[in-house]
């Protein structure tokens, strides 16, 4: 039995103020599912909330849930957040309704990865652990 | 790196707090250095644990108690707080949700306050076998009060009041008849019951039938009736006097949704820490804590050497046999122990 234990951690966070949170719930079940510790926080989630969350977790992933369309307010925000806290290493993942022409625009500010309706939930699993590794 | 980490945690730098409790968690070996270095500065924290069955409120219940800890009276200091809230791992996929934050969202932006969440990876009493570790990490960083919420708990799941000062079983409104509460386990645990959910349907009956309970056993009366005259027991003066001592556990109704009876549950708190500290209470809580802590760490230790000195193959073998009912289960054991040359 090895006697070290470590897990991913992965906090699900929706940010800004749309109450539609079932896409949020999937990922996060099947995350669990995955053998990976969610840490769920729930609704109508400041960045200011996200990073400490974040912090006081110590989760090496973020996942956001933005379906409002504030996504190129909130997710600056957020990233500015988390490495002013000394978070340089959390990978923040995006989930939600993402227009295409704003994913290169995230990506260049440092979005880890984009998952848009229809994703399956296999392929957030795999890219997770491969961003863990 | 540990002694870099451990002078950062002292001077309350959150970022070496958190990777530390990770280390802890995760059990590396800089994690257990680090405890080394930290544990000649606990032992200043008030520890308070929060337990009781899934849904009677326990993480509503401490967003409001930290809440009222960090906005006191005027002229009052406000203690910092610190929340260990652990919730169970899948026994299939190891995985787990965390969600008691969603609860706490009130506690956000206090820089007084620190949540942390775990999941009970495959520990069954109620908390994570790293828990104590997380808490003497936080005891050691300052803080003042240390809030642990255990998983939901039924009937058995105790553990907590190994690592707590003060107890605090939450109970809600029609979880059982008076019956429930004459059985042994999580009920013999607290130093305070509250039934929370108080305007539900069903609170007075539940903090009727817990008074009750305690009635049965409080030392404090010393005369019964017998047919129509009064009898009046003597007792031998130690006795008494002892009985005087004793904690009697307090029964409280809360609704934590709207703060109802949190300024009582937390007089309450004062009061049994008062009790600890002039009673001696308090000392023989570290101790039984602290003793407990030795008897685990002893097992996982004696569990770990074991498992190097026998092999996998030993192992298959006698476990072979006993599903065939060649040998039997306490026989296997025996012949495991003697394999490994302890």
């Amino acid at each position: 039995m090895d006697n070290s234990q470590t897990k991913i951690r992965v906090l699900i966070a929706k940010a800004g103020l749309d109450g539609h949170d079932r896409g949020a719930k999937v990922v996060a079940r099947a995350l669990r599912d995955a053998g990976m510790e969610v840490i769920y926080t729930g609704l109508r989630q400041t960045p200011e909330m996200i990073t400490e969350a974040a912090l006081q977790e110590d989760v090496q992933i973020v996942g956001l849930s933005i379906l409002s369309g504030a996504h190129m307010t909130l997710v600056p925000k957020v990233l500015k957040m988390l490495r002013k806290e000394g978070l340089k290493d959390v990978k923040l993942f995006l989930g939600g309704i993402i227009p295409d022409e704003d994913k290169p625009k995230l990506a260049k500010l440092g979005v880890d990865g984009i998952y848009g309706p229809g994703t399956s939930t296999q392929s957030i699993i795999e890219d997770i652990r491969k961003a863990c590794q | 790196m540990p002694v870099t980490l451990t002078k950062s945690i002292l001077n309350g730098e959150r970022l070496a707090l958190t990777r530390t409790l990770s280390h802890i968690e995760n059990n590396t070996s800089e994690g257990n250095l680090i405890l080394e270095e930290l544990f000649p500065h606990t032992g200043k924290a008030h520890l308070i644990g929060i337990t009781g069955a899934p849904g009677t409120g326990k993480s509503t219940l401490v967003n409001r108690l930290v809440f009222n800890y960090r906005h006191p009276h005027q002229g009052e200091n406000a203690p910092s707080v610190a929340v260990v809230a652990v919730d169970p791992s899948s026994p299939f996929s190891g995985g787990a949700i965390l969600g008691d934050r969603v609860r706490m969202q009130d506690l956000a932006g206090d820089p007084g306050v620190f949540i942390r969440s775990m999941a009970s990876r495959g520990s069954l009493g109620g908390l994570a076998s790293t828990t104590s570790g997380l808490v003497q990490v936080f005891d050691a960083a300052g803080f003042d009060i240390i809030l642990i919420e255990t998983v939901g708990a039924g009937q058995a799941e105790v553990e907590i009041a190994n690592l707590a000062h003060t107890t605090i079983v939450v109970e809600a409104p029609g979880l059982g008849d008076e019956i429930q509460t004459f059985k042994a386990g999580i009920l013999e645990i607290a130093d305070i019951l509250v039934v929370n959910k108080a305007d539900k349907p069903g609170a007075d009956n539940a903090l009727r039938a817990l008074r009750n309970m305690l009635s049965l056993t409080q030392p404090e009366k010393k005369s019964v009736a017998h047919h129509d005259d009064q009898l009046t027991i003597e007792q031998s003066p130690e006795i008494s006097d002892l009985a005087d001592q004793d904690w009697i556990p307090l029964v409280l109704p809360t609704i934590a949704t709207t703060g109802e009876g949190i300024v009582e549950l937390i007089s309450g708190i004062s009061k049994h820490k008062e009790y600890l500290k002039s009673s001696g209470g308090w000392i023989l809580k570290e101790q039984a804590r602290l003793t407990n802590e030795v008897g685990n760490l002893l097992q996982l230790a004696l569990h770990k050497r074991w498992n190097s000195s026998i092999s996998s193959a030993d192992y298959d073998d006698v476990l072979d046999k006993v599903v065939r009912r060649q040998v039997s289960p306490r026989k296997a054991v025996e012949r495991l122990i003697k394999g490994a040359g302890l």
